[in-house]
């Protein structure tokens, strides 16, 4: 269960680039609930995905997950809780090194490493057996470099490799936004494959309000570093997304107001 | 016949110097200048204990530590303190300036009539040959003395070589190599980029004390002014060593880094043979090495004012 408790990030304070990407933002997930996160550009989502993973440490607020209180921890140390898929298929793999060496790297995240061969021969038949699932003929091509691989294929790979040791949480940060429709869509098949068959946690960040509709079990609209809608149970079955629009309008709406005349109107209206 | 055992002899010891380039350059991407203080680093340290009656062996193994002490603050100034990597490594190499004429006491140590790591060699191939001091190899005398240097380097150049392919081929090496690739993916896979950093430049720049400590067995010497351009070399020896058998594999780039600074050391001794100015070295090696910079992006550039227009992305 990922459990986030007031969170507050500025970005350069007390300057005229300030900006308030999280506002005391609260959340909780529960275990094996799939949540996709929606919102305009400067929304916040992914400063949210990026407080979870620790790329930076927040100004205020806790994030708990699996019971551990991990706000102060490193980036690397999280990984051992995380599995992360990036927006740049570029990003979650070496290229210059083989599919199974990337693979033997996911294989003991966030354990130490120690000083054994690590490609052995039960290594490359447990990788060649678990990639043929994705029926992208990758098995017969583990010693070549990954990044011969096209961006869908790479995409796939690193979904694969955040999943490989079952994480308490993933994150998915808009994966499927850079890839061609075709491999966006098998790469959001896989998801839902993976993420189905072993009940995992799962956070996605995702620009396509459809692919939130069909992915997942709740969707958490984000707007102005705040959580402004949270979809869930009968309610997100019911969701469709011209109703997700609506609400981006009338959000939009309120924003050519100055905030203190959308305060008084409120105070009157509603 | 004496040139070549001289060339290659000079470059197997400095094919370590390479292999610690090669972790630095190649594996974390880290352009690491300290290479030219920790080799004299290495030189003088091993002279000062071959001179106080220390066995060459364990000279050579304080070499190596310090040389990586030497690494690991210039890793630690650029990962913990931010300093970017080029001056956290003059840092480094302008401090070590100091301290090696401290450790050395002067300038310059002659190492001449003392115990070296291929002394017990030179005693057996002595024995083996029945007493003469000069052995026929393929019809041309050579004496024992440089042949024991030889066989002692390939020894110790093919041991560490093997031991540091087995190593890069850990789970630990594979981080290590990932590290240089795709820093974001090896914290996302739970490691420590910067830790990794710190080791990878300490093993280096321990290689390359390693090797000016043979280096200076070898010659006889060590000068406080020994490093100055070593850095360059290696480079230039890791660039001929790509050239000659590429880089797919781990094994293959590192015989392609011996192989590139024994070639590079025997294009130097036939240079010099031919009358290059010894001064003009330096200068040699740098606008050889800015060509094999440039050369495939010039190579590039050619093709494309050439064929420019017939072919679009």
């Amino acid at each position: 269960m990922l459990k986030i408790d007031q969170l507050s990030k500025t970005f350069y304070p007390n300057t005229v680039n300030e900006v308030r990407a999280l506002q005391k933002v609260s959340l909780t997930i529960e275990e094996g609930c799939f949540t996709a996160i929606i919102g305009t550009n400067g929304s916040g989502k992914s400063t949210l995905l990026n407080a979870i993973a620790g790329t930076f440490i927040p100004d205020t607020g806790s994030i708990t997950l699996n019971g551990q209180n991990i706000s102060k921890w490193y980036e690397y140390r999280r990984a051992s809780l995380i599995g992360r898929v990036f927006q740049n298929p570029f990003a979650g793999s070496a290229a210059e090194m083989s599919i199974a060496e990337n693979i033997v790297m996911a294989m003991k995240r966030g354990q130490n490493r120690s000083l054994r061969l690590a490609v052995t021969q039960r290594v490359r038949n447990e990788i060649a057996d678990r990639v043929s699932v994705l029926k992208m003929g990758l098995e017969d091509r583990i010693d070549n470099p990954i990044g011969t691989l096209s961006g869908g294929q790479r995409q796939a790979l690193t979904l694969l490799m955040a999943t490989w040791l079952k994480p308490k949480l993933l994150l998915l940060d808009e994966h499927t936004a850079a890839l061609d429709p075709k491999s966006a869509a098998k790469v959001a098949e896989l998801t839902k494959y993976i993420i189905e068959k072993e009940n995992l946690t799962a956070l996605m960040v995702t620009h396509s309000m459809q692919q939130a509709i069909d992915l997942t079990q709740r969707i958490v609209m984000m707007h102005r570093g705040r959580i402004v809608e949270d979809y869930r149970d009968e309610m997100k079955k019911r969701v469709r997304v011209h109703d997700l629009i609506d609400t981006f309008d009338r959000l939009q709406k309120r924003e050519l107001f100055d905030e203190s005349v959308a305060e008084l109107l409120l105070k009157q209206y509603v | 016949m004496n040139l070549v055992i001289g060339a290659f002899t000079m470059g197997l010891i400095l094919s370590l110097l390479s292999l610690g380039m090669l972790i630095s350059f190649r594996m974390i991407r880290f352009t690491d200048i300290t290479v030219d203080g920790s080799i004299t680093l290495g030189a003088s340290l091993t002279a000062v204990l071959i001179m106080s009656g220390m066995s060459p062996w364990l000279a050579c193994l304080i070499a190596f530590l310090g040389g990586a002490a030497a690494g690991m603050i210039t890793g630690i100034l650029h990962t913990r303190f931010k300093i970017q990597q080029i001056l956290a490594g003059i840092l480094v190499m302008t401090a070590l300036y100091s301290i090696n004429l401290r450790i050395m006491g002067r300038s310059n140590i002659p190492l001449l009539d003392t115990e070296t790591i291929s002394g017990s060699t030179e005693t057996l191939l002595v024995n083996l040959s029945g007493g003469v001091t000069k052995i026929s190899l393929f019809g041309w005398p050579v004496p024992a003395g440089d042949l024991a240097v030889f066989i002692s380097s390939l020894a110790i150049c093919v041991l560490l070589s093997i031991a540091l392919s087995a190593f890069l081929k850990t789970h630990f090496g594979t981080a290590l190599r990932a590290t240089g690739n795709n820093s974001q993916m090896v914290r996302a896979q739970g490691i420590n980029n910067h830790t990794m950093v710190v080791f990878s430049l300490a093993l280096s720049n321990g290689l390359v004390a390693l090797s000016g400590g043979l280096l200076a067995q070898y010659q006889g010497f060590a000068d406080v002014q020994m490093g100055i351009g070593m850095m360059v070399w290696g480079l230039a020896s890791i660039i001929i060593g790509e050239a000659l058998v590429g880089k797919s594999g781990i094994g293959i780039t590192i015989i392609g880094a011996i192989l590139g600074t024994i070639l590079f050391r025997l294009l130097i001794a036939i240079a010099l043979r031919w009358g290059l100015n010894p001064n003009d070295l330096k200068l040699v090696t740098a606008v050889f090495v800015f060509l094999a910079l440039v050369a495939p992006t010039l190579f590039k550039t050619l093709t494309k004012s050439i064929f420019g227009g017939q072919r679009h992305a």
